[in-house]
């Protein structure tokens, strides 16, 4: 059975008086990928600066390999490896400058071209840090993340703000950490993100844990059914959409419906029945197999990204 | 040690990359050398050496300019919070930028002796120990103060606007522009409550009347006072993020730092001694042993 190497029970996080993080409890085995997955202002960031000790925590316990952020930092710090959400070095300071500093700062260390090499860094060694895309930028903060061999990696949002190419450049990364077994907390808000490279998830919101469980044991929530989103020319009585069949369930969310069907073909027919019979249109329709933000979306009537 | 030594030659390599370090750090006291010794000193020898302290008191006294700036950039920035991530302690920190700015200052106060013997033919400096000791103080304690500044202050134009303010009463009381001596009375007395002051006055009795360290007695301890006051109360007060609050009593602490500088100017506006020994040195070059308020 796979030890623990990270503890969270309970935590509290306060800003004056906001509550942005409410009793979360979760554990993290050693080799998982778990990821915290949730809308911007859920919790996640206020959580993980609490593991890595950037922030005080008001309630609850953390332990991250055995140690208590706060009271050991110096420790801990040895121990992890941490992308920020935001964060930034020195315009002036080259890539091989930036690495070699903060390898400089821990007892073990990698060797920092071997890193740089890695990472696809090596032609930008010598180039200031201001001169380097927001790609470069991120594999760096990876590159540098590694520098300390850590035990335990947090990834703050990744891939946030980064193009499309970019963001798959980072997750070849992360998948390739994932064969090493290495332990990474993400947290993000993609939902590909979250399915594609977490072992487990906990989805996050208003400063708690509303689910966790694999990405397939969270999606399985929402029955063996298929997701028909689609947009009307005029509001329908949800109530109403439900009853269709072959509908299992309906939820009404930003304009559009979200019907969970068992059995597509009879609801789609079913649905344009209904739709002509009322004097109304079908503007869009798009099917999908369920997904994470079908769970947050049934367990918090909102969708992730709002 | 090591830490701080690898923060200390990152932060010179940096800074020595930054277009305005060079332009702050060694054009604009080289163009204050250059007018000090060919305008009001007429190019003549005993005026330049008269104005050398006020020269190097500009040039050492700037630092705290450059350091808070880069502090609160850092911290705006999300750079200190990189650093955070790593084992290192906010003393790390402030000693490294020190560090680091006794190296990037000095070679400027170098060159401007050398201008000076070179160029203007200064024949004697006084007493260079205790010159070099004094600059190496004035260093401590001025970038003491920037990072100060940095911990109370928490956006560029905030950090601005303090300097500002800092920058024009030490230059403008101190007797860094105008000579002590031949500053209005009401004006001479509010200086000697400034730090500036002592460390033009000393820089000028080094170079001048060849002052050892020990005649320099009282400038040197305030300023090593003001220096490990200062250091101190900036590492208590380091910031790492822009969201991270100040204590209540932090501006209480920041002015506590001038507390040894107004014991000494009331000390001094009660006796009087500095403002005697200014006014004779401006008169003529007087000699260690002979300065009129020694005499008394």
């Amino acid at each position: 059975m796979a030890n623990p190497v990270l503890q969270v029970e309970n935590l509290v996080k306060r800003y004056g008086d906001v509550e942005a993080v409410r009793g979360v409890s979760f554990s993290v085995d050693e080799g998982e990928v778990f990821g915290l997955l949730g809308p911007n202002g859920a919790g996640k960031t206020s959580t993980i600066e609490v593991l890595e000790g950037l922030r005080v925590a008001d309630g609850g316990r953390a332990t991250v390999c055995g140690l208590d952020p706060q009271r050991n930092p110096n420790e801990l710090k040895n121990e992890i490896g941490a992308v920020l959400q935001a964060t930034s070095l020195p315009d002036k300071l080259r890539v091989s400058e930036a690495i070699r500093l903060f390898a400089s700062f821990y007892r073990r260390t990698r060797n920092p071209n071997e890193l740089l090499r890695r990472f696809g860094l090596e032609e930008k060694r010598h180039s200031f840090y201001n001169q380097l895309s927001g790609g470069q930028k991120q594999r760096l903060a990876l590159a540098m993340a590694l520098v300390n061999d850590p035990k335990v990696l947090f990834l703050d949002e990744p891939t946030a703000g980064l193009d499309p190419q970019v963001r798959r450049e980072i997750y070849v990364i992360i998948e390739e950490l994932k064969r090493e077994k290495k332990t990474i907390v993400l947290t993000t808000h993609y939902i590909e993100e979250a399915e594609k490279l977490c072992d487990r998830v906990a989805i996050i919101d208003l400063g708690k844990v509303i689910a966790s469980g694999t990405p397939r044991e969270l999606k399985q929530r929402s029955g063996d059914t298929t997701r028909l989103e689609v947009r009307l020319a005029k509001p329908a009585a949800t109530e109403a959409l439900k009853q269709l069949e072959g509908v299992a369930d309906a939820l009404e969310v930003d304009g559009a419906y979200v019907l969970h069907c068992q059995r597509t073909a009879p609801a789609i027919v079913s649905l344009v029945k209904y739709l002509e019979a009322q004097g109304n249109e079908l503007v869009s329709l798009e099917i999908a197999t369920p997904s994470l933000e079908d769970v947050f979306i049934e367990l918090t009537g909102r969708r992730l990204r709002d | 040690m090591k830490t701080i030594l690898t923060l200390a030659a990152v932060r010179i390599r940096i800074t020595l990359r930054n277009k305005a370090f060079l332009f702050f750090s060694l054009i604009m006291p080289l163009a204050i050398f250059f007018l000090y010794g060919s305008v009001f000193a007429k190019g003549k020898p005993e005026a330049v050496a008269y104005l050398m302290g006020p020269i190097l008191s500009f040039t050492v006294m700037g630092t705290f300019w450059g350091l808070s700036m880069q502090l609160v950039t850092w911290r705006e920035q999300g750079i200190l919070r990189r650093f955070r991530l790593a084992p290192i302690a906010a003393s790390s920190m402030i000693v490294s930028s020190i560090l680091a700015n006794y190296l990037l200052i000095l070679p400027t106060v170098v060159l401007e002796l050398l201008l000076a013997r070179f160029v203007y033919h200064v024949t004697s400096f006084g007493n260079l120990i205790s010159v070099f000791v004094l600059v190496i103080l004035g260093i401590t304690a001025f970038g003491a103060m920037g990072l100060v500044v940095a911990s109370v202050t928490n956006t560029m134009q905030e950090t601005q606007i303090i300097n500002q303010l800092l920058w024009f009463a030490l230059i403008f009381l101190s007797g860094a522009t105008v000579p002590l001596a031949v500053l209005p009375h009401m004006v001479q007395r509010v200086g000697l409550f400034l730090p500036a002051t002592y460390f033009v006055y000393g820089l000028q009795r080094a170079m001048l009347a060849d002052a050892h360290l020990y005649t320099l007695g009282t400038v040197v301890v305030s300023l090593v006072a003001w220096a490990v006051l200062a250091a101190f109360i900036s590492s208590q007060l380091f910031r790492w993020e822009p969201e991270a609050k100040l204590p209540r009593n932090a501006k209480l602490w920041a002015v506590a730092t001038i507390l040894p500088f107004v014991l000494l100017g009331i000390w001094e506006n009660h006796n009087g001694k500095l403002l005697a020994t200014a006014a004779y040195m401006m008169e003529g070059r007087p000699t260690e042993n002979t300065p009129p308020a020694d005499k008394r």
